[in-house]
């Protein structure tokens, strides 16, 4: 019993070159979708020195969308500025003491607390330290706790 | 009159061109419209209750017209406007205050883009309400359905050119709902902004699908959907109340045959 004759082995073997070709090139082209290097802000940055953030304040970084907020107390805490709703850019609302976002009305306590949706999650911390010349480096890939702060 | 279109029609290079002698009987009116790339999408003959203004409102030829003032003004703003950070903001800009007719033109692509949602979406009420994707024309209606997408991922494909705070954070919003797609999300948001937040990357692909990809299918699926209409039967005028529950099938066989 013949399975192949010569006819139907080279169609097979046609029609399967096709095929991994076909494959080789779509996986291929998905991939060259995908950047491989993004020229984007490192997540990881120098806020400057500490005394540029006087206590009680609350400073907007917009290069790096990130709050820098010093309590009464003196201590340090950094918090996402990007919305958790859809990623708008929020802003401190210092006659109302509030975080606020302009594309669909969210608002965030100073501790990034939600007080009013759509926004489903509070705004995340980041690890933040200083470095040996009293600079305050923030780190936005290290998510840390709603209650951490910096003592200094 | 048509004595001298006769003449013309029967001379030379321009018989060549019709492919055929003067139109002088119906066989010959009717191998005009088939041996004519541009008509032969169209009918040779269409009936008058389907082609009355109450039958389709010709809500469907006018988003096609739309389409094509889009595709014209959008070429043309094309010559001035260069997809890049540093420029784009300022080409809109040039365009509305320094090009001739510039802010015409970006008004007429910005208005007929508006309008063609509109019509797009009154056109899909239509066919609803006429039962026009009832079988044999359920594969139209999807066809449809598919062009409506296309027309809206045109619009939203396009509010990121002008570059400006509205363009940018309406496309984040937009960005951050792909994002949001259970466990595709961020490897789709990440292609279609070729990063992780809207930049120089996202504008160049968002151009690139705005001008070539989108209205490259736009277009083919156009001629499928104008194609499918003639084969599939013609128009169904919206049923008179009267007629019960009756299905498009029915409507089709009531007529003296298909439409083509």
């Amino acid at each position: 019993m013949r399975f192949y004759d010569r006819r139907s082995f080279l169609s097979a073997l046609g029609i399967g070159c096709l095929g991994a070709a076909c494959l080789g090139s779509t996986v291929l082209s998905v991939e060259y979708l995908f950047p491989n290097s993004v020229l984007e802000p490192s997540p990881k940055f120098n806020a400057g020195p500490l005394d540029h953030f006087s206590p009680d304040s609350v400073t907007e970084d917009l290069e790096h969308k990130t709050f820098i907020i010093r309590n009464r107390s003196g201590a340090i805490y950094t918090m996402s500025a990007i919305c958790t709703h859809l990623g708008c850019l929020t802003f401190y609302k210092q006659e109302e003491g509030i975080i606020a976002c302009p594309c669909h009305g969210s608002r965030f306590t100073k501790e990034g607390d939600i007080i009013r949706g759509p926004a489903p999650q509070p705004l995340p911390r980041f690890y933040a330290e200083l470095n040996d010349r009293l600079q305050l480096v923030v780190d936005r890939s290290q998510v840390v706790d709603q209650k951490f702060l910096l003592k200094v | 009159m048509s004595v001298w279109i006769q003449k013309i029609r029967s001379w030379g290079p321009v018989r060549s061109i019709y492919r055929g002698g003067g139109a002088s009987s119906n066989l010959e009116r009717s191998l005009t419209i088939f041996n004519n790339f541009f008509l032969h999408v169209l009918p040779v003959k269409a009936r008058t209750r389907s082609i009355r203004f109450s039958a389709t409102f010709y809500l469907g030829y006018i988003s096609f017209v739309l389409f094509g003032i889009l595709v014209i003004t959008g070429i043309l703003l094309m010559l001035y406007y260069r997809p890049a950070v540093p420029h784009a903001y300022q080409d809109m800009k040039d365009l509305k205050f320094v090009v001739s007719s510039g802010m015409f033109l970006r008004n007429m692509h910005r208005w007929s883009a508006h309008l063609m949602v509109i019509i797009v979406f009154l056109h899909m009420l239509r066919v609803f309400f006429a039962g026009a994707y009832r079988p044999p024309r359920e594969f139209n209606w999807a066809i449809g359905v598919i062009l409506l997408i296309l027309t809206l991922l045109l619009s939203y494909t396009g509010y990121l050119l002008p570059w400006d705070q509205l363009a940018y954070w309406a496309v984040n919003v937009g960005a951050n709902m792909v994002n949001a797609t259970p466990i595709m999300g961020p490897s789709m948001k990440l292609i279609l902004l070729g990063g992780h937040s809207i930049g120089e990357n996202a504008l160049v692909r968002f151009y690139v699908l705005h001008c070539v990809i989108i209205p490259s299918f736009a277009i083919m699926l156009i001629g499928v959907h104008f194609w499918r209409v003639r084969k599939d039967g013609g128009i169904v005028p919206l049923l008179k109340p009267n007629h019960g529950d009756i299905s498009s099938r029915d409507h089709l066989n009531e007529r003296a045959g298909p439409n083509v």
